[in-house]
């Protein structure tokens, strides 16, 4: 860009030009904001006020902008100028819809609308236009790694949507698990029967595809890169290693089914004690006749044991539910009650958990008379002919047995995750798992774990996003799942990876701040090496060169600041986003002598969903104090602890932080962000002693977005308290 | 009459279910109870109840046929339909109550001196012997259910009651003397015994 030149735009519309002095604040903005082009409009966002901006920035060479008018989140299609960089001061949201009404507040009202003001313009001096990531790179061939029934799909959505794919199976056949089933859980109305899995006319549809390339008996030997240009390296069984570039990758390598040797009290390892697995070999070799045992015996009876190994709380097995095991024991007993309605089904359960449409499923068997006994059980022993199930009965509380020929064992998904890169090197678990990505990125071999080994994502707010950009995973390795949630899960993933290349290819980032064209740079100069950003970025964006100084994978990057945060010299920057932009802003506001009466409090609100929620605590005309002045974070993790010190230093009376709620519920739009700052700002507490200040002056929320009124009474709480504990001594030193 | 009972015990030997599905009325619902437990706490009689509906549906799928058919619970269900309302299942409750209490008196094993079976004795008989409710006689023949003295200490009791209905004309002292019945009792007979017949037939009761 040629030369910088600033322009200011202060709507007087929305209310606006009632509540504030509007010439006052087009004074401050062209005396203080200095401002090169100060217009006031009573209508900004209608065609004419855009069209008045489009203007000066077409022939007035305007190449930077502030708009003093509504929130940065509120009308985005009018305000959309992607020629300038730009700042929102937000005098709507901000200011008249939460500052009290009536005269008596008008000054504070006025001072809170023009230290906005300041801010923005403040703000924009430091901004550049961002100009989208210089290393991008357009390779959109997507790699789906596992061949089972979300690898197919994914594989086969991704093809028919026009992107070419490479597939890579560690077995000598597609299919997976569904190969292997005689028949699945009905997922077609009405819902009553078991159906045929479809796996073998899948797989043929995938082998044969034109733009399907698939590798058996392979599996990841290296992968490198970033999306847009990753670099595999495929192993085969016989030793040949060939290299595909691809752009983005779907991770479906499924789970493992839970050993029942480790369930000796279940029966696992005595004859006749299968688990589900067995059972689909049973019925896949009866072939619709009646099931016989491995010793050639018809089975009369069959006792089905739910929960082996699963929702276990003494730590020895699987603490959680795989879901699927109820339908699955169903799915099941219907075999033997199919081929012979004399035999005796009996699926023992604690709770009974058929979801979807599994309670039409659940209740066909009843019709069908397979017994459903709640009861848990203690013991299973070989008998005479057969095995002894000794259980307590929980309806009618007793403890009692039952023989018969079979047991099922309902045992529960692990996940095929690979390594646990969060493990020490020296823990044995670790050096036993085979890592499945290989990755070669300093922060591990495979992607980070959330609990019990599970890919971590968020399970409801964003679903096949993993910690590590352009990589997306799908079916059980994500969550326990059955094999329709898999199947749609493999399109959910297949989406977001042609997402990802897409936008990869255009320079920008990947959810959540998706089609963001800045990106992290670097002054190396400055770098000491301290490594940890490379340590902190939740998404491993970040590797190490032969010096030790970092390398930025921007195409990895997410754009959330966490390296910013973290740098204790302050090198890493956006180009629209940086320490200076925001370390301007808290400058800039008018901080009244300690004998006004007037503190002023200083927010950091994480954009994601603080920020939502104060804006919509305007929106829903929640009260709060006009002595707090709120800046939007990417998140938390990107606070530089140098704001909250220049804060305080300049007379800020106290700091409040609001980020989403971290920890294994977490709600971090960037996973670890919010998580980092909380430990950060746990050692904050020394330097305001150093400071010779309260320890209150600081303080951490977790914010959710629908917190619209819960965040106004926790800014008039802290204003109380802050105005209990007294000014802040540090005023007219800064 | 006990003959039944042994009859049923050799036919379908540890499958009660069974028995139940083919010889209770309703009974081929038991299997659909999905043992959520709605019935036993919507009972206003929950409370006096040793087993309550969802435990009897899961005895019967154990198998415990003694334990059932002498329990004195189903004798205790006032058809209130409480439990059929709010069955998510929707389980004719209240009838499989009837049903299994029918049943096992019909075994003869249902528990001896169980109030409501005795009533149900005395009303049935009454009501069979003319096509008609002999109320005099059904009142009297309850009072006097548990002996002389303690059927004289009631009726004393119920005195100024018996001879307010006497004054309005809603009882006939005279009724006691055979009282009325229907035209053609010898059909109404035969019609009775003929459905024993069919319904025995149908539960294999013969």
């Amino acid at each position: 860009m040629a030369e910088m030149k600033t322009a200011a735009y202060i709507c007087a519309g929305c209310g606006l030009g009632d509540k504030l002095d509007i010439a006052q604040m087009e004074k401050i903005a062209q005396k203080e904001g200095k401002m090169q082009l100060v217009r006031r409009h009573d209508f900004l966002c209608s065609t004419e006020g855009v069209e008045l901006i489009r203007k000066d920035i077409a022939t007035e060479g305007v190449s930077h902008v502030v708009i003093a008018a509504c929130s940065r989140r509120a009308k985005t299609e009018a305000f959309d100028f992607p020629t300038v960089a730009m700042s929102r001061a937000n005098l709507r949201e901000g200011v008249i819809w939460v500052v009290a009404e009536g005269e008596a507040h008008d000054e504070v009202r006025q001072e809170m609308a023009n230290d906005y003001l300041r801010m923005g313009c403040a703000e924009l001096k430091k901004m550049k236009l961002p100009e989208g990531n210089p290393n991008k790179a357009g390779n959109k061939r997507i790699l789906v790694v596992g061949g089972g029934m979300a690898g197919m799909t994914a594989a086969l959505e991704s093809a028919e949507t026009g992107y070419e794919v490479v597939l890579v199976e560690k077995a000598g056949q597609l299919g997976g698990w569904a190969a292997r089933l005689w028949r699945r859980v009905p997922f077609k109305q009405p819902y009553d029967k078991p159906q045929e899995t479809g796996a073998a006319q899948l797989a043929a549809k995938v082998s044969g595809h034109p733009k399907i390339r698939v590798h058996l008996n392979s599996t990841l030997a290296e992968t490198s890169g970033a999306p847009g240009r990753f670099k595999v390296q495929i192993a085969q069984e016989s030793g040949a290693v060939s290299e595909e570039e691809v752009g983005a990758i779907i991770q479906a390598s499924g789970f493992s089914s839970y050993d029942p040797a480790r369930l000796p009290e279940l029966g696992g390892g005595l004859a006749n004690v299968i688990d589900q697995a067995g059972l689909e070999d049973l019925a896949s070799s009866a072939n619709g006749a009646p099931i016989k045992r491995s010793d050639g015996r018809e089975v009369k009876s069959v006792v089905f044991v739910q929960c082996a190994g699963q929702r276990d709380d003494t730590g020895t097995h699987l603490s959680y539910c795989s879901g699927h095991c109820c339908a699955t024991s169903i799915k099941q007993a219907m075999y033997f009650k199919d081929a012979n309605p004399d035999v005796d089904t009996v699926i023992m359960y604690t709770d009974l958990r058929v979801p979807g449409m599994g309670e039409d499923f659940y209740r066909s068997a009843q019709e069908k008379g397979v017994i459903f006994t709640k009861g848990k059980v203690a013991k299973v022993e070989s008998a005479t002919d057969g095995l002894k199930v000794n259980f307590r009965d929980l309806i009618l509380d007793e403890d009692v047995a039952i023989e018969t020929d079979l047991v099922v064992l309902a045992t529960g998904q692990v996940p095929n995750s690979g390594v646990n890169i969060d493990l020490p090197d020296e823990d044995e678990g670790k050096a036993k798992q085979v890592s499945i990505l290989n990755l070669n990125y300093r922060q591990g071999k495979d992607l980070p774990q959330l609990v019990h080994g599970l890919a971590d994502s968020h399970f409801i707010c964003f679903p096949y996003e993993t910690r590590r950009t352009g990589i997306y995973a799908a079916g059980p390795v994500r969550r326990p799942m059955d094999m329709l949630q898999a199947t749609e899960d493999a399109a959910g993933a297949a989406l977001k990876a042609i997402q990802a290349v897409e936008n990869a290819d255009a320079g920008r980032a990947a959810h959540p701040r998706v089609g963001d064209l800045s990106y992290p740079i670097v002054r190396l100069e400055g770098c000491t090496q301290c490594k940890r950003c490379t340590v902190e970025c939740p998404f491993g964006a970040i590797d190490e060169d032969e010096r030790r100084f970092p390398v930025f994978n921007e195409s990895r990057c997410r754009r959330c600041g966490t390296c910013m945060g973290a740098c204790p010299v302050r090198v890493i920057s956006f180009e629209n986003y940086s320490v200076d932009t925001v370390g301007n802003q808290i400058k800039a506001v008018d901080i009244p002598d300690e004998f006004s009466e007037r503190p002023r409090i200083l927010i950091l609100a994480c954009e994601n969903d603080a920020y939502p929620a104060l804006d919509m605590a305007g929106l829903a005309h929640h009260v709060y104090s006009a002595f707090v002045r709120a800046i939007p974070v990417r998140c938390l993790g990107s606070v530089n602890a140098i704001w909250i010190t220049d804060a305080l230093n300049s007379g800020y009376d106290g700091v409040m932080m609001m980020g989403c709620k971290h920890g294994d519920n977490y709600q971090c739009h960037f996973v670890k962000g919010s998580e980092l700052a909380n430990y950060r700002m746990s050692k904050i507490d020394d330097t305001l002693k150093q400071l010779g200040l309260e320890v209150e002056r600081v303080a951490s929320y977790e914010v959710a977005i629908t917190d619209n009124a819960r965040v106004a009474a926790l800014i008039n709480d802290y204003v109380a308290k802050i105005v209990e504990i007294g000014m802040s001594p540090m005023k007219g030193f800064g | 009459m006990s003959d039944h009972n042994s009859q049923a015990v050799a036919r379908y030997r540890n499958n009660f279910l069974k028995e139940v599905e083919e010889r209770v009325e309703e009974g081929e619902w038991v299997k659909m109870c999905m043992q959520c437990g709605v019935c036993a706490g919507s009972c206003p009689f929950g409370a006096h109840w040793q087993h309550s509906p969802q435990k009897l549906f899961m005895m019967i799928r154990a198998g415990k046929r003694e334990e059932v058919l002498t329990s004195d619970s189903m004798w205790m269900c006032t058809s209130c339909y409480n439990c059929v309302v709010r069955c998510p299942r929707q389980l004719p409750i209240t009838h499989i109550m009837h049903g299994l209490a029918s049943y096992a008196h019909r075994l003869g094993i249902a528990p001896k001196g169980q109030p409501t079976r005795e009533f149900a004795k005395i009303f049935w008989d009454n009501l069979a012997k003319k096509g008609r409710v002999n109320e005099l006689k059904l009142t009297l023949s309850l009072y006097f259910k548990d002996g002389l003295v303690s059927g004289i200490k009631t009726a004393m009791g119920m005195q100024s009651i018996g001879l307010g209905m006497v004054k309005a004309k809603r009882l006939n002292p005279m009724e006691i003397f055979g009282g009325h019945g229907l035209k053609d009792l010898k059909g109404f007979h035969a019609i009775l015994a003929k459905a024993r017949e069919i319904e025995d037939k149908r539960k294999g009761l013969t």
